[in-house]
């Protein structure tokens, strides 16, 4: 790392390919993420990638703050892709990054952001391959912006889609619905709420390699629900197999903090982020194993059996209230707004 | 969250879900209505109208602020907003609803200066950083949000304030319900009252309504608040009885807060009121009082309103009303939803066709 001071900024020097980029590539990126594949620094990665068939997936992380409870927008730009990867059944190996950032960033926030995604690779056990700097002039991005891209090895024998759910299965939650969403809510501040949530962003990629070595097909569905949250990910699954989805509300694992906060702010959990959760849909005969599985992983200790997938509900997801009533939970439309009286 | 837990307890929800299944009601119609927005969006989201006995209908009522407001009150608002001399402050729900011609949407994404505020009171800040500009905060609500209103004019009232109105679009609830309570189509057989509300106003003025033959249960918020409520309702209902009660008694008490409600007379007199849906009802509006005229923004900047149009097809003053549900709109989960609304209650977090959209989907659910 350097030995830059503090209050050392970006500028637009360090994107124009000259001496103060190289600087910045020789600083601060090639040293945190040094790999076989990286190191050369040529203008792309040579891999050397085992037969198969690969998953590749693609995000751009824009979060706002860009360091919060449990994280930051590196971390969660690794565990992000490694997790979309992941959640296909595919063994996530390598990265691509791309940062876009704005003039007068502190290089010791961008040291700061470098050094999680350094540490979150090591823990996912993927590295870094190629990555690319741009730097904008003031205004032109909100501090920084970072795209990754990860590329993982498909399991062979294993097929996971949010088309493959049947009747009779299960689902199973991993972690506490919309802990990451609540988090950001609080970090942002606009509402003067005191204390501090955190956020559950981390990878999985360990999780499903157990789960898919100790349970293979039983497996059908694995999906993050990031954006739009548990509910969200669910009618994605529930049009995708064409079919109806039953959940339990008592049986949804959410935090007390989770449940605060949307009160306090009208939200509902189900629609707010994770990023360090799994809904998985298997067969009811694999749930008691893939509950034992999870909850010896440290991050997924509250994993629940949630609900089951039904042929009876009109292809809707359905959510089976405290009451005993049920109503439907549909994708969200339109954005939450705060409540007025 | 551990003083609203033992109101969300799965094992007390069920008990009194068995209880209203077992009450010995008649076999005619019973049609209850939630006067609350919040209510509203509770019953759908706890799934309460799914566990009623097959006679018994909850009706959603108009108690959604920025619902009710009628088109004219938004055309006003849009013509602040059309002002460059004016800063428009508001809650967010507004922003999405149509007006005749546009939506304080529109208008911002056309420059129009418009902010999201949390309260009357945060506007100040606001005017107190923009001399050149006047702050004009819509001030929507009922007897809950008004004390609010009311404090932030009084607080500001000896300060030399020159650039800060409220356009007085606040609304008090027992005069609709009486009104409502007088409707033939609706045929109503008791009300659930907001408790919000109830929390201000206490539990008297709602007596006109039960004199009318019609129960009043103010109830609270939570699951079980609500179904508590439902059971007294059709408790007084099979009996023939019609009074108000309250089950809300850890919160609402029957004299209200007489404080606030003197902070509302203080700076508001009570006034007819256009309701969306409903036309004029008299007394039900309130105006900033002349001694106060400095912060009425109708006084301190008059602005010309464009002439009010009506949406074709919109049901909403008949959903308001609790006339039909709003699947019965044609609108309703096509040319409608909360993504492109056509009717403010399609728009507000508490309006009844969010509640439905939301909760039941534009789809009956299929058993």
């Amino acid at each position: 790392m350097t030995d830059k001071n503090n209050n050392e900024r970006i500028t637009l020097a360090h994107g124009h390919g000259g001496l103060a980029s190289h600087h910045l590539i020789r600083d601060i990126f090639a040293s945190a993420f040094s790999s076989p594949e990286l190191d050369p620094l040529d203008d792309a990665a040579n891999i050397d990638l085992p037969t198969g068939e690969i998953s590749f997936s693609t995000d751009s992380f824009v979060i706002q703050p860009i360091f919060f409870p449990g994280g930051d927008i590196g971390k969660l730009a690794i565990a992000g892709t490694v997790n979309d990867v992941a959640a296909m059944g595919a063994k996530p190996l390598f990265i691509s990054v791309g940062f876009i950032i704005e003039e007068g960033f502190l290089f010791s926030d961008l040291e700061k952001i470098v050094g999680s995604m350094a540490d979150e690779c090591r823990h996912a056990g993927v590295r870094i391959a190629t990555g690319d700097t741009k730097v904008v002039p003031k205004g032109a991005v909100d501090k920084i912006f970072i795209n990754t891209t990860g590329i993982g090895i498909r399991r062979k024998g294993i097929k996971l889609s949010g088309a493959l759910a049947r009747p009779g299965q299960s689902v199973i939650l991993t972690g506490p619905a919309g802990v990451h969403g609540a988090a950001i809510i609080v970090a942002r501040n606009e509402l003067n709420i005191r204390g501090k949530v955190y956020s559950d962003c981390c990878s999985l990629n360990d999780l499903v390699e157990q789960l898919l070595d100790k349970l293979g097909q039983a497996i059908t569905v694995m999906r993050d629900p990031t954006r739009g949250g548990v509910a969200t990910a669910l009618n994605e699954i529930s049009r995708a197999s064409k079919v109806g989805i039953e959940i339990v509300e008592t049986e949804i694992p959410i935090g007390p903090e989770t449940m605060a906060v949307s009160e306090i702010l009208g939200f509902d959990p189900l629609y707010l982020a994770n990023e360090g959760a799994l809904l998985i849909i298997l067969d009811d005969d694999a749930v008691d194993k893939a509950l034992r599985i999870c909850h010896s992983h440290p991050r997924c200790m509250e994993a629940r059996k949630i609900g089951e997938i039904r042929d009876d509900l009109g292809g809707k997801v359905v959510l089976k209230a405290a009451t005993g009533g049920r109503r439907i939970v549909d994708m969200l439309a339109g954005e939450m707004l705060p409540r007025i009286c | 969250m551990k003083h609203i837990d033992p109101y969300r307890q799965p094992g007390t929800l069920q008990a009194l879900a068995a209880k209203i299944n077992d009450l010995p009601l008649p076999d005619r119609k019973i049609n209850l209505m939630e006067v609350c927005g919040t209510h509203t969006m509770n019953v759908h989201r706890h799934g309460i109208r799914d566990i009623l006995p097959d006679n018994v209908r909850l009706i959603s009522g108009p108690g959604c602020p920025v619902c009710v407001t009628p088109r004219s009150g938004l055309d006003t608002a849009i013509a602040y907003a059309r002002d460059s001399r004016v800063i428009v402050t508001t809650f967010g729900d507004m922003i999405r609803v149509p007006g005749s011609t546009s939506s304080l949407q529109d208008e911002r994404s056309k420059g129009a200066d418009i902010r999201i505020v949390y309260s009357a009171l945060d506007s100040i800040e606001i005017a107190l950083a923009n001399p050149d500009k006047i702050v004009v905060f819509l001030g929507i609500g009922f007897e809950t949000t008004i004390p609010g209103h009311s404090q932030t004019i009084l607080s500001i009232k000896n300060k030399g304030i020159k650039n800060f109105g409220i356009l007085s679009l606040g609304k008090v609830i027992p005069p609709a319900m009486e009104l409502l309570a007088d409707d033939p189509d609706l045929n109503l057989h008791g009300f659930l009252a907001a408790a919000h509300v109830s929390t201000i106003i206490g539990l008297k003025p709602y007596e006109p309504v039960a004199e009318k033959g019609i129960p009043v249960v103010v109830a609270g918020f939570e699951p079980a608040d609500i179904l508590t409520g439902i059971i007294a309702l059709l408790e007084q209902a099979s009996k023939g009885e019609s009074r108000v009660e309250n089950v809300y008694t850890r919160v609402a008490r029957s004299d209200g807060n007489p404080k606030a409600v003197e902070v509302i007379h203080r700076v508001f007199k009570i006034v007819d009121s256009e309701w969306l849906g409903f036309g004029i009802i008299p007394g039900s509006g309130v105006r900033i009082r002349d001694e106060f005229a400095d912060f009425d923004a109708e006084k301190l900047h008059p602005v010309e309103v464009e002439d009010t149009k009506l949406i074709t097809g919109c049901r909403c003053g008949e959903i308001l009303k609790g006339l039909i549900e709003p699947p019965e709109c044609v609108l309703f989960g096509k040319e409608c939803d909360p993504s492109r609304p056509q009717g403010a209650c399609m728009v507000s977090s508490e309006g009844t066709c969010a509640a439905f959209y939301k909760y039941q989907g534009p789809f009956e659910l299929n058993d």
